[in-house]
């Protein structure tokens, strides 16, 4: 679907970006201006709430109706906001302090309640606004400055909490990756419900290269695959490898190899109702198996929003009230004369 | 023993029902107060429940009680009780101290038994001598009677002991005149689904009724006289319900759409659960995953354009603090209910208080001024809760209405207002049109007022951003200069107290002349009020005011406080309005009356606090 009414440029506001220059914010910023000119919702119909860290400077640069606001509660104003203007198309902005720690109990039930809004959150595994703490997607043993000898906790992995929550869309894309981030964007806001994308960012300042084991040039062909619907899950340089179904677990093999053939290598099913194979695919990190991008899941499903809109239409044509007042003369009354 | 029925004539009577948080007192309580507004008695209800919802059967702690007055000038429950019901032991020894001195109780006596006294920790074996119980005892054996009335009933025993509650409602229908036909209408209504039960009840509230007359020649029946009422359509309301209508009203005469963003909370809980029904006129109520998510989620749906309500008690205004000061920074609408119970922390959930004004005022980071507004009686909750959202709207801003268990619990026949009645609600929009001929920017302001436009989102034109970070006065964006902080500071200060021209003035009432002035804010003014009538009657001379503006307070009230030698401040707090009063008219000579326990005042606590204040030298 393109539109030929509005460009990249119509979501722009006058205002200066003021992220440090080399952050991977401003890369995921034109993929998402892109991204909403590509679906075309006009710029008075699209609202972008954010919470508080950098990626939630984000609103300010759109020219949306925009909404920066607190700690940790962009989900929670999102939902409000869905609910009330249900015409309005939602995107909440978060990162994996803000939309993971403080945010965590509104990140997990928005997810639940698949509310028809899409979710960005920027993981670059560090809080950055506050100068380099550990967050709760930073690794075990990750060295901060307020984890100066390691932290000895274990980081979420953002996808597990939507699989906990039954999420029904999950992508992934990465800073650097411009095309997928765009189509993985397009995607999300195409998708009614809660469309959550975890894109993995790079912090230029206090976390630089955290994401460097993936997005390396070198690597990145082994260490990553693009997920696409209806596809062979094929990666490498030359596509030379595939994942395919070993029992109950998946296995990348090089086709040709060990008896593989390109038969046997999986197609990739977003649409699958079941979540079984979903979630191994986004629990893949690059080492043994390749860190999956792309859109790893993309169901329909009953929408918060959708249901409350028809449960008011029809509990109200069955009442038939016109007012406050004929709703509680229908009650027990008594007349003085 | 008396020959004759003995009838005496009183404005009002107070009865009190008590027994086992599962015996039914709330719902015999709340027919005998339906009955009597039926038949014109105003009425006001105290339910006095535990926080458990089941204690061990027939213990001290698990004992609930319904207190209702009824007759003419009823402003509150009332302090002492004309009778009290008591189905056990326990209930008695709750209770008894609340019987005025010639007043009667009735007990069931079956279950008077050893082990019954046991359980409810009596010393002895007579249980009315040991508590020095003055007031006439009418021993009913409520419990063999119902059975004996059921006896071919054919329901099992446990659905049987279910109806002892309405032997003692038809007891206690008898003692004061009520039609049983009235009863028996809403005992239908609520047996609708279970006519077997119905059926039960209809028989043993007919026992009991027929009881009280057989035995009447033993007992003082009183005769309550009724007042001609306003004419119009009444129906008996609590306070919880009247906010969550008044709130309903507000949308209608605002054109904006009510959404509720909430979580449960004892005592304010009523609210979303009415207004979680009120789907039927189409309000959005939503119960979000904890206090914060509700409000955030109105503060969501205000900025969409939205009537945006959050609702709870105190530990939840304090989870919600964050939440509203957005919302003052933002320049939003935002109703934000507290429904004040004992504190601090999760205190005395279900008992009343208005301890949380400070928090209210001054609870947020940084100089975040809000409205503050508080309702006088159950139905006044209508009222505020329309004027909250009116003076939120019109003056784009937080305002917190801050009721409390005793009035939001409490009821009153309420006459059911036309919509005329109330003005209507005028958003302060900005137009597209509007917005290009003044080259608008999203905090531009009206100079008379101070208040922001409120652009609604999805409208082509009006794309702006709001947030949390400090904005530049002229332009909107973000800005870190002192001295626009400052301005800006101020400039919000001044649109919250540039609503006192916008709000009635403070009126007085009683012997206005007097030196002293009694006054009170909140679900105090019953008690208060009937204190400074019976003061003047007694001859003392009391003017008597009381506060549902707090913030700002009306703009006449230094006028008003002046005028007094001595101002007294009764509240159930250990002063905390006394203080902001003192903060602002430090001339002023202020007393204070204060009692934190968890119950309403007594009519008597005031009279002897003023009396004893106005005997100082």
């Amino acid at each position: 679907m393109e539109n030929n009414v509005y460009t990249p440029a119509n979501y722009k506001s006058d205002q200066p970006v003021r992220w440090c220059p080399g952050c991977g914010d401003h890369a995921i910023l034109n993929s998402l201006h892109k991204a909403m000119a590509a679906v075309g919702v006009p710029p008075h119909k699209t609202a972008v709430i954010s919470g508080i860290g950098c990626s939630s400077r984000l609103p300010y640069y759109m020219n949306t109706y925009g909404f920066h606001t607190i700690h940790g509660r962009a989900a929670a104003i999102a939902t409000g906001f869905k609910v009330a203007n249900p015409e309005m198309t939602v995107w909440q902005i978060s990162g994996d302090g803000d939309g993971l720690a403080i945010g965590g109990n509104h990140f997990i039930h928005a997810v639940r309640r698949n509310i028809d809004i899409n979710m960005l959150l920027f993981n670059n595994k560090i809080y950055g606004l506050t100068k380099g703490q550990y967050s709760p997607t930073s690794d075990r043993g990750f060295v901060s400055k307020s984890s100066p000898y390691g932290t000895v906790e274990d980081p979420f992995i953002p996808a597990e909490l939507v699989f906990g929550a039954r999420g029904n869309f999950f992508a992934r894309s990465i800073d650097v990756e411009l095309q997928i981030s765009q189509e993985v964007l397009t995607a999300a806001a195409k998708h009614k419900g809660t469309s959550v994308v975890e894109i993995l960012q790079n912090c230029v300042i206090y976390n630089n290269g955290i994401h460097n084991f993936i997005t390396d040039r070198e690597h990145r062909a082994e260490r990553t695959i693009h997920l696409v619907d209806g596809q062979k899950m094929l990666f490498g340089k030359e596509n030379e490898r595939g994942l395919v179904q070993d029992g109950f677990l998946l296995k990348a093999v090089e086709i040709g190899k060990d008896g593989y053939t390109i038969d046997d290598v999986l197609v990739h099913d977003a649409h699958c109702k079941s979540n079984f194979l979903h979630q191994q695919l986004a629990m893949m990190d690059g080492t043994d198996l390749p860190l999956a991008i792309g859109i790893i899941r993309d169901v329909e499903g009953l929408t918060y929003n959708d249901e409350l809109e028809q449960q008011v239409a029809s509990v109200k044509s069955a009442k038939g009230f016109d007012s406050l007042r004929s709703m509680i003369l229908a009650g027990e009354t008594w007349e003085v004369k | 023993m008396l020959e004759e029925t003995n009838v005496k004539t009183l404005e009002k009577v107070v009865v009190r029902f008590s027994g086992d948080s599962g015996d039914g007192m709330q719902l015999a309580g709340n027919i005998f107060t339906n009955v009597s507004a039926g038949i014109g008695n105003q009425v006001s209800t105290f339910p006095d429940y535990p926080a458990e919802i089941r204690a061990p059967q027939g213990s001290l702690g698990g004992v609930s009680g319904f207190q209702v007055s009824v007759g003419t000038k009823v402003h509150t429950p009332g302090d002492h009780c004309d009778v009290l019901v008591a189905m056990n032991p326990a209930a008695l020894k709750q209770n008894f101290h609340h019987v005025k001195p010639g007043g009667v109780i009735i007990v069931d006596i079956d279950s008077f038994k050893e082990a019954d006294l046991r359980k409810a920790l009596y010393a002895t074996d007579e249980p009315f001598k040991e508590l020095g119980i003055k007031a006439q005892v009418v021993e009913v054996p409520i419990t063999s009677l119902t059975k004996e009335a059921l006896a071919d009933s054919g329901l099992d025993n446990k659905s049987i002991l279910k109806c002892r509650n309405i032997f003692a409602l038809g007891l206690v229908c008898w003692l004061f005149d009520r039609p049983l036909e009235s009863a028996l209408h809403f005992l239908r209504k609520k047996f609708a689904k279970k006519p077997a039960i119905f059926e039960a009840n209809a028989k043993v509230i007919n026992a009991g009724y027929n009881y009280g007359s057989n035995i009447h020649a033993t007992v003082s029946t009183y005769r309550i006289e009724s007042e001609p009422a306003k004419p119009g359509v009444y129906t008996d309301i609590n306070g919880n319900t009247a906010t969550a209508w008044g709130l309903i009203m507000a949308s209608e005469k605002s054109g904006r759409p009510l959404f509720l963003g909430s979580y449960p909370i004892t005592p304010a809980t009523d609210i979303l659960q009415e207004l979680a029904k009120r789907k039927d006129l189409g309000v959005k109520a939503l119960q979000m995953e904890d206090e914060i998510a509700g409000v955030c989620s109105a503060i969501g749906a205000s900025f969409a354009g939205n009537l945006a309500v959050t609702s709870t008690s105190g530990p939840g205004l304090a989870l919600k603090s964050e939440g509203i000061g957005l919302a003052v920074i933002a320049e939003l609408p935002l109703v934000v209910i507290d429904v004040q119970r004992g504190g601090p922390s999760t205190g005395l959930p279900t008992k009343t208080e208005q301890t949380d004004l400070m928090q209210a005022l001054y609870g947020r980071n940084g100089e975040s001024p809000v409205a503050v507004v508080a309702p006088a009686t159950p139905t006044d909750c209508f009222t505020m809760a329309f004027e909250a959202s009116r003076i939120a709207i019109e003056h784009m801003t937080p305002v917190i209405l801050l009721t409390d268990a005793f009035i939001g619990n409490g009821s009153s026949a309420w006459r059911v207002p036309d919509s005329d009645e109330y003005p209507e609600i005028k958003p302060p929009y900005i137009s597209a049109e509007k917005a290009a001929e003044i080259s608008w920017r999203p905090y531009n302001r009206d100079e008379k007022t101070k208040v922001r436009y409120w652009a609604i989102p999805g409208t082509e034109g009006l794309t702006h951003r709001l947030g949390g970070l400090e904005k530049d006065y002229e332009t909107g964006a973000i800005s870190t200069d002192p001295a626009n902080h400052e301005r800006m500071v101020y400039t919000r200060r001044e649109k919250i107290a540039r609503i006192a021209d916008d709000i009635p003035q403070l009126e007085v009432l009683g012997d206005v002349d007097a030196d002293v002035l009694l006054l009170g804010w909140g679900g105090t003014y019953g008690h208060l009020r009937t204190a400074a009538q019976d003061l003047c009657r007694m001859g003392r001379k009391v003017a008597f005011t009381h506060f549902r503006y707090i913030n700002p307070l009306p703009s006449n009230t230094g006028d008003v406080l002046r005028k007094y030698k001595k101002v007294i401040v009764a509240e159930l707090n250990t002063g905390q309005f006394a203080d902001y009063l003192q903060a602002k008219y430090p001339e002023v000579h202020i007393e204070r009356i204060n009692k934190v326990q968890g119950q309403p005042f007594l009519v008597e606590e005031v009279i002897e606090g003023v009396t004893r204040i106005m005997d100082e030298k």
